[in-house]
Order: C-alpha cells, then structure tokens, then sequence
C-alpha cells in the first residue's frame, strides 16, 4: 500500500531546476532511501514534503490526502514528521522538555487551563513526560533529561532528535543525513535506531550520504541526479545499476 | 523528575509572597511605600513583557502603549463616563486586548530588528493619539483620576493599595509559572528556540506568538489600570518610548526567560531613580548605562547569572 505519492513534481529556484517533473510513490511499512549527489535534489524533495515551501508544480499524496502546500504545523496531526541535516534543537530548553514538545499534538492545550494548571493538565504532562522518558531511554539519553539541551554533544543531539519526532507517533518518519557528522560508532547506532523505527511499524525516508547505511538498512532506494530520477529498486538492483555507477563515479568519458 | 520543577516553581512563589507581606514591616514611611506599589506595578508589566521576550523570544518596544492604554481607559471610563471603576478596568482588559489581537498578525510575522521597528512604531502612534486626543485625555496636560473602588468600598490608603498590587503581583507570577510549564508554555519557547521544528512538531507558532502578545498587552494593561487609580493623574508620557525602553530594561537586568527575575529587575529600577535623586536628569542615561553593562557582563541577567554561579559554586 502506498502510504505517501509524489506526482509530477518540480521546483525552481529562478533558474535552478532543483527538482524536476519527480515521481515516486513510498511503501508503507518500508524503509525508503533517497540517494544522489549533492544537490540533487534531495533536500529539497525533503522540504517539500514536510511543508517548508511549496513546490512549483505537482503534487503530493499523503494517506490518499493532497498534503501539496499545507502549512508545516498541519503535518504532524496527519503523521508526518522529519530530522534536520542541520541540527534544529531548542537550545532554550532541557533534553527532556524538547522531546516533550515532539508529544505537543497529543498534550492538553487549553489556555485557562494551563494558566490554572487543572489537574488535566498535570495528568497530561504527566503522560507526556512518562513518553518522552521512554523514548530518551529508548536513544540512550536518559541520564541527560534533565541536562540542557546546549550541554550536549552532537552526536546526542542527532539522536536526542529522532526521539523527538518520533514523540508525535509519526506514521511516516524523514531523516535528513542522520548520520552526517558521526564517526563509525554513532553511524551504527543511528543504523540500529532506523531497524527498530521500522519494526514499530513506522515508514522511513532516509536521505544520507553514508552508502554502507544506506545500503544496510533500506528496502527501497531512489537515485536522484539534477533533480530526477537516475533509478530505483532494491539496494541490489542500485548497486548494478550502470546509470548509478556512470553517476557516482563519473561516466569515464 | 517531576518533584523538582514543581516544588521550585511554588518555593519561589512562597518566597515572593514571604517577602510581599513581611516589606510593610520595614518600610518606613509612605515615601518608602510609593515605591514598593510603583515597583509591583512595573513588575506586573515585566513579568508578561518577559513571556514575550524571554520565553517566546518575539521583542515589543511598545509595551508602555498598552500599559498607558489600560491606565487610559480606566481613567476615560471612570471619570468621564461614570462607570464603576471595576467595569472600566475590564472594558479596558478587553479592549486592549482585542487592539494586541488585531496589531498582531502582521506585526508578528516580522522577525528581529524589524519587529522591533514595527513595535517602537507601534508605541510612538499610541503615544502621539494620547497626546492629540485632548477631549478625551487632556493631552499633554494629563487628566486626574479618581480613586478606585469596589463595591463602595474605596481604595485611598498607601497600605491597600500595596496589598492589591502584591496580591496581584503573586497571582500573575503563578499564573505564568504555571503557563510556562505546560504544552503551552513549551511551545512558546520552542518557538523561541527554533520555528521550524516547533511547527514540525504540529506547533501553529504564528497562533503562539499572537496568543503571548496579547497576554503580555493585557498583564500591562492591568498594570495601567491599577497605576491610573494609585497615583490619580496620568499624563501621555507613561506611554511613551523611554517608559518601553525602562520595562525592556528590567527584563534584561532581571533575566531573559527568568519571571523571578523579571521581579527582582523592576523592584531595582524603580527603587535605584528614587535613591539616586542627584541623577534624576540623567535618569533615561542610567538606563541606557544598566542596559549596556547588562548585556556586557551579564547577558543572561541578574537571576540567571546568579544561579549559575551558585550552582557552580556548589559543585
């Protein structure tokens, strides 16, 4: 089943044609990579999708919903949430309290009632606390909750992320370069996190440079190149692919 | 992991509240009083201005519009129009807060250096009406105010005016303390911290920014309203620019995103003009002279600062 579909779509940046006429449907259940040189285009699917800007032609289909265009706050109600390539931490706040701003969907939103702090409101941070601790256990950052969050190092940051979106119980999940900047150690714990992620029943798309990554955890991979398609399919079936390699190792003229 | 932050966040509350009913007992004279009342009634402004400012990180230079507009319309509603002075100051609550609703959806899609712009702007045109709307204001002049009351009972002693504006005081701390510890607290300052996560969490932050701006213009308006009554005379310059730049002042001496701070910021700046009276004509100097010191020695403020040291100290 088809869980998100891109149809036709293109942005131009003045003269920059940064994604062109793209089609791509993503399973659900799977774990999507979107592959390519830098500035191929990825990036910009990636905000496309989330929101950040619209696209200059084309759609894009969410749960059979036309998602092209809606202002980025809407998304996370209908299950969609992503990372950063550069990191996007509150700086302002604890490890704990970012991740409990991933649960804002789920919490008691009521002005007077926060004002008053109603007991619903309690029960509710309550539940949004008890999540987001599960799921700093879950990244390995629970001895940091209470720590602010510009006390941490990168690599913590990276992960301390993914707990937060994945605090909004996205049913699609994009992680932009998780990976970038981590040595081999880290890699490998952002390839475990991706593993279970999926065995939650979450879909990911995956941009990332990092190709023993890539090829390691996706089922599907798309190859972009000037903002299309070089390719898809299997890591197998990419790794044969001449146009992939003419691509990545240059044509040999 | 909860116990902390809500023992803390109450402690701070008893303190303050400890501190508003022991004061009477060693301020001498009504001299001493004035300035405790003019304090808790900068402070009420301060605490609001901060949640702006500080937690959802949106600057206002106009602040002390809204804070002359609340003094104004009780003041109008009061004297001219003979309404009950609790009326006037709730048509006045709500008058301005709708005005904040209004000024906000495009003033708040600025950012930085402009907003700031836009709100000075703001300010100023409040300022300039006071001054020209002399059939209504008295213009330059000024225009007294009668004394407030509730149910007949009228507030004229130094004393009770303390204690409505303590009593105040303590509320809207623990109405903000309170707000900042919720969803909706948290996404004011996620807002702060970074937009575009905060929306990728499914945070409305243009919804956000308008909510807390028209919070902060109602807590000045309040403020206005309560200092039109006490001092009895109003005149256009308590909405002038150099009043927003004093309340932004006593945020950053107190401390960004620090409500206690925000306290402690306007109890000194009220009290340091009356205890200097020599400088009295370089007082907007002085202003300047803390505003320049704070940011050079102590940009997170007073509190923050202080809390830091001791908790490093402590280690």
């Amino acid at each position: 089943m088809s869980l998100l579909e891109i149809k036709g779509l293109s942005k131009f940046f003045g003269g920059l044609h940064a994604v062109q006429n793209l089609e791509y449907t993503v399973e659900s259940g799977k774990v999507h990579s979107i592959i390519g040189p830098n500035g191929a285009g990825k990036t910009t699917l990636f905000n496309i999708v989330t929101g950040v800007y619209p696209p200059s032609s084309g759609k894009a289909i969410f749960e059979a919903q036309d998602i092209t265009g809606l202002p980025i706050h809407r998304l996370a109600s209908l299950g969609l949430s992503r990372s950063f390539q550069n990191l996007q931490v509150f700086y302002n706040m604890t490890v704990m309290e970012n991740v409990m701003v991933g649960r804002h969907r789920h919490c008691q939103k009521g002005f007077l009632q926060s004002l008053l702090h109603t007991p619903s409101i309690t029960r509710s941070d309550e539940e949004a606390r008890h999540q987001a601790a599960e799921l700093l256990a879950w990244v390995g950052l629970e001895a940091y909750a209470t720590a602010h969050a510009n006390s941490l190092p990168y690599g913590a940051l990276k992960r301390m992320e993914i707990a937060r979106a994945m605090a909004s119980e996205p049913k699609l999940l994009l992680l932009d370069e998780p990976a970038a900047g981590l040595n081999n150690k880290e890699t490998q714990e952002i390839d475990e996190l991706i593993r279970q992620i999926s065995n939650r029943g979450v879909t990911v798309i995956l941009v990332e440079h990092d190709m023993r990554l890539v090829m390691g955890v996706s089922d599907h991979i798309l190859v972009m190149d000037h903002g299309q398609k070089l390719a898809e399919g299997s890591a197998e079936e990419i790794r044969e692919n001449p146009n992939v390699i003419a691509a990545y190792l240059g044509s040999g003229a | 992991m909860k116990k902390p932050t809500v023992v803390s966040r109450y402690a701070g509350v008893f303190v303050l509240a400890t501190v508003i009913a022991v004061l009477p007992l060693l301020l001498p004279n009504s001299f001493y009083f004035d300035v405790a009342i003019n304090g808790g009634i900068a402070a009420i402004v301060c605490v609001g201005l901060n949640l702006l400012i500080g937690y959802a990180g949106q600057i206002s230079l106009g602040h002390a519009g809204f804070f002359a507009l609340g003094a104004y319309s009780s003041a109008i509603l009061t004297d001219n129009y003979g309404w009950p002075p609790i009326a006037s100051l709730s048509t006045g609550l709500f008058v301005v807060g709708l005005l904040a609703f209004v000024i906000a959806r495009p003033i708040l899609r600025l950012k930085g250096h402009y907003l700031a712009m836009a709100t000075l702007g703001m300010g100023i045109i409040i300022s300039i009406v006071l001054n020209q709307e002399v059939n209504l204001t008295g213009g330059p002049d000024g225009m007294p105010v009668s004394a407030f009351s509730v149910f007949g009972w009228e507030v004229n002693s130094e004393l009770a005016w303390y204690w409505i504006v303590g009593g105040s005081l303590i509320v809207i701390v623990l109405l903000a303390l309170n707000l900042i510890d919720s969803a909706v607290g948290r996404a004011l300052r996620a807002v702060h911290g970074s937009e575009v996560a905060a929306q990728v969490a499914g945070i409305d932050s243009t919804r956000y920014k308008i909510l807390i701006f028209v919070v902060s213009a109602v807590m000045a308006a309040y403020a206005g309203s309560l200092f039109a009554h006490y001092t009895g005379f109003l005149t256009p310059s308590e909405g002038g620019f150099f009043r927003s730049i004093e309340f932004v002042t006593m945020v950053v001496l107190g401390g960004m995103a620090s409500v206690f701070g925000s306290v402690i910021g306007a109890a000194i700046l009220t009290a340091l003009p009356q205890f200097l009276t020599v400088f009295h004509d370089y007082e907007h100097v002085m202003f300047g002279l803390v505003m320049m010191l704070t940011m050079i020695f102590m940009p997170k403020g007073l509190l923050p600062s202080l809390r830091n040291w001791i908790s490093k100290n402590s280690l």
